[in-house]
């Protein structure tokens, strides 16, 4: 009765012979190919570093501008711009200026990589129902997969840096555009999308003019979810050598320091929530024409 | 160029994933609760023949469910044929290539929707333009001719406006005017007065006839109301369960009701307002005085009966367009004309008796 008590599993001899044959043969694959990938994201490493210096190596007042005018511009509320230069302010005064700069590069890059990618592949999902399909149990994975878990292959294949990092955060954050382009475009109303088959609309006259602008603030939302998983996933990313306000929150970790842990931690608090209400604030005025209702 | 007519032929649309087996069944007479219970295809139409006529307004009437929106959805092939023609200036549009289907829609084609289906993000310009744009016309000439349209259906002012912040009625205004400033030959009207209020829609119904009078288009006329179909259709098809079950001119369907169906629709409609005074006149007696007051051949009986008794007058002379005599009219025969007949009035008492 050994069956009945104790699931009957593979033995363990021909477990461990797959587990390494599988290891094996992603090492290899990791050998012959790793330089080659590491080469095609080069452009994206460049980019990264790029982003990365502007933030550092500008003054500190000019990055406070420079933030608050672009909150200014998506939201024009002035709570909101007060609300960022104080935590911004406080940010500085509690010596987490630096850290803070480089997770804001980092999610910048990150959510920009998210929409470019991530918007073609949501058009393409609400164009067939077989590609939605296909797509979404990859979704899925992406979604509920540990993300230590996919680090493992991303590191074995790129090392530690700043280019796995941005991949894993990536891959954690690209869901929620993906699945909210190719829902907000399936929800543009049939009537309207008609009338622009009855004019003779082409293809790219009915997403551009029609599904683009209809679906923009579901779309928008999707930008604002896909900014606030790219920011929580940066303390996981720093196991792998992302720098900025993950990495004294690992610290934090290691060293039980309470403090340490807390002040990174509402750092990356307050920039979450100086991104949502910004973003948040820019989807509404996207919508306008709908406000004023005719009574 | 001109309006021309068009000329659907032996149109069939039977709904379901192979509606093209069950056309020959149709045919030969099987009904439409028939092919769904046996094989789960849906009717749409059956032996649609309808010769629309340049520059005239055709209206086609029905109630819901008679498929009166996908016969007009079959004019530029928002949706597609089971069988069947549709000409237009001698082309068949069922079977025209993508890319010529489309210069169709944009050229030949403008539509109007029950539900407006304006653009929400667009103001009321952006809206209207929406047709010129999507043929490339340059901004510049788009706003200059859609400038015209707004005016004319009288939106001046409005421009800026989102269509939300608009009436109902405001907002077919545009959807008139975007199909107006297409400058297409065909104008497609899908139910577009329906969702207006009563007196809006009479507002709008001598919009679109003003308006005709000037461009005499080829109009389609989508409409379930039949007062709507006498006052707007030069011509008139009814349609039930996706067939043809009368067509001619509004006299005509109300004087000769094809079937019960028919009459039960057309039992309270005001005769004044759509028999016309030739219908009922008689030829002119030797002794008819030239002293007596004329009336035009067309002209509706009610207000024939209004000048006759305006001018106080039994009988008056009933002339053609360039004004020669071809008959002449006794005010009785024309109040005879106007009110419903006895018999029905009659059925009417039935029915009630029978209620109570």
């Amino acid at each position: 009765m050994s069956w009945y008590n104790e699931f009957p599993h593979m033995p363990i001899d021909d477990l461990r012979a797959l587990k390494k044959g599988i290891d094996a043969g992603f090492k290899g694959f990791t050998r012959e190919y790793g330089e080659t990938i590491e080469l095609i994201f080069e452009p994206v490493k460049q980019f990264m570093i790029l982003a990365e210096d502007f933030m550092l190596d500008t003054p500190w007042p000019i990055i406070l501008l420079l933030i608050s005018g672009l909150v200014w511009l998506g939201s024009r509320n002035w709570k909101i711009v007060l609300g960022t230069v104080i935590t911004l302010l406080l940010i500085g005064f509690f010596d987490m200026w630096e850290d803070t700069m480089k997770t804001v590069a980092m999610t910048f890059v990150a959510t920009l990589l998210a929409i470019v990618i991530g918007i073609p592949i949501g058009i393409l999902m609400s164009r067939s129902t077989l590609v939605e399909r296909l797509v979404t149990p990859i979704l899925d994975v992406m979604q509920t997969m540990p993300a230590f878990v996919y680090l493992i292959p991303v590191v074995m294949l790129l090392g530690i840096g700043k280019v796995p990092g941005l991949i894993s955060v990536i891959i954690y954050a690209i869901p929620p555009i993906i699945r909210l382009t190719n829902l907000g475009i399936r929800l543009v109303d049939k009537d309207v999308l008609e009338a622009g088959d009855a004019f003779g609309a082409s293809y790219w006259q009915r997403l551009r003019q029609i599904q683009m602008p209809l679906a923009l603030p579901t779309i928008m939302a999707g930008i604002n979810q896909t900014i606030m998983m790219a920011l929580s996933m940066v303390v996981v990313a720093s196991m792998i050598g992302v720098q900025g306000l993950g990495q004294p929150v690992l610290k934090a970790i290691a060293n039980q320091y309470f403090t340490l842990g807390i002040f990174n931690g509402l750092a990356i608090v307050g920039i979450a929530i100086i991104f949502d209400r910004a973003s948040q604030a820019y989807g509404k005025r996207l919508q306008k024409h709908s406000e004023v209702v005719h009574g | 160029m001109a309006s021309q007519s068009i000329e659907i032929k032996n149109l069939y649309k039977i709904f379901g994933p192979h509606g093209e087996r069950y056309v020959d069944m149709v045919a030969n007479g099987m009904t439409k609760t028939e092919l769904n219970e046996k094989h789960s295809h849906v009717l749409g139409l059956q032996d649609i023949n309808i010769h629309m006529p340049a520059g005239q307004i055709q209206v086609v009437m029905g109630l819901s469910g008679s498929g009166k929106s996908t016969l007009i959805r079959h004019i530029n092939r928002l949706i597609d044929p089971t069988a069947g023609e549709v000409l237009y200036d001698g082309v068949d549009v069922c079977k025209m290539k993508k890319g010529a289907l489309r210069q169709f829609r944009r050229h030949k084609t403008a539509m109007v929707f029950q539900k407006f289906a304006l653009l929400p993000h667009r103001t009321v310009m952006e809206n209207t333009v929406f047709g010129l744009e999507i043929q490339g016309v340059p901004a510049g000439e788009c706003e200059r001719r859609a400038t015209r349209w707004l005016d004319r259906v009288g939106l001046t002012g409005f421009e800026d406006n989102y269509p939300n912040q608009l009436s109902g009625g405001m907002q077919q205004r545009v959807g008139l005017a975007r199909a107006l400033t297409n400058d297409a030959d065909i104008l497609l009207m899908d139910e577009a007065f329906s969702a207006l209020d009563p007196l809006i829609r009479m507002d709008m119904q001598t919009v679109l006839l003003d308006i005709q009078k000037e461009l005499q288009k080829t109009i389609v006329f989508i409409t379930h109301d039949l007062d709507e179909a006498l006052r707007l259709g030069d011509r008139i098809a009814i349609l039930r369960d996706g067939a043809v079950v009368q067509q001619g001119t509004g006299q005509e369907i109300v004087l000769n009701p094809a079937d019960e169906y028919i009459s039960s629709f057309v039992k309270e409609v005001n005769r004044g307002r759509v028999v016309k005074v030739k219908t009922i006149m008689t030829p002119v007696a030797s002794d008819a005085g030239s002293e007596l007051i004329s009336v035009n051949e067309n002209v509706l009986l009610e207000k024939a009966a209004k000048t006759m008794t305006d001018s106080n007058q039994q009988n008056a002379l009933v002339v053609d367009a360039s004004g020669n005599t071809v008959g002449q009219l006794d005010i009785h025969d024309v109040i005879a004309a106007m009110v419903t007949p006895v018999e029905h009035e009659g059925a009417e008492e039935e029915a009630s008796a029978e209620a109570a």
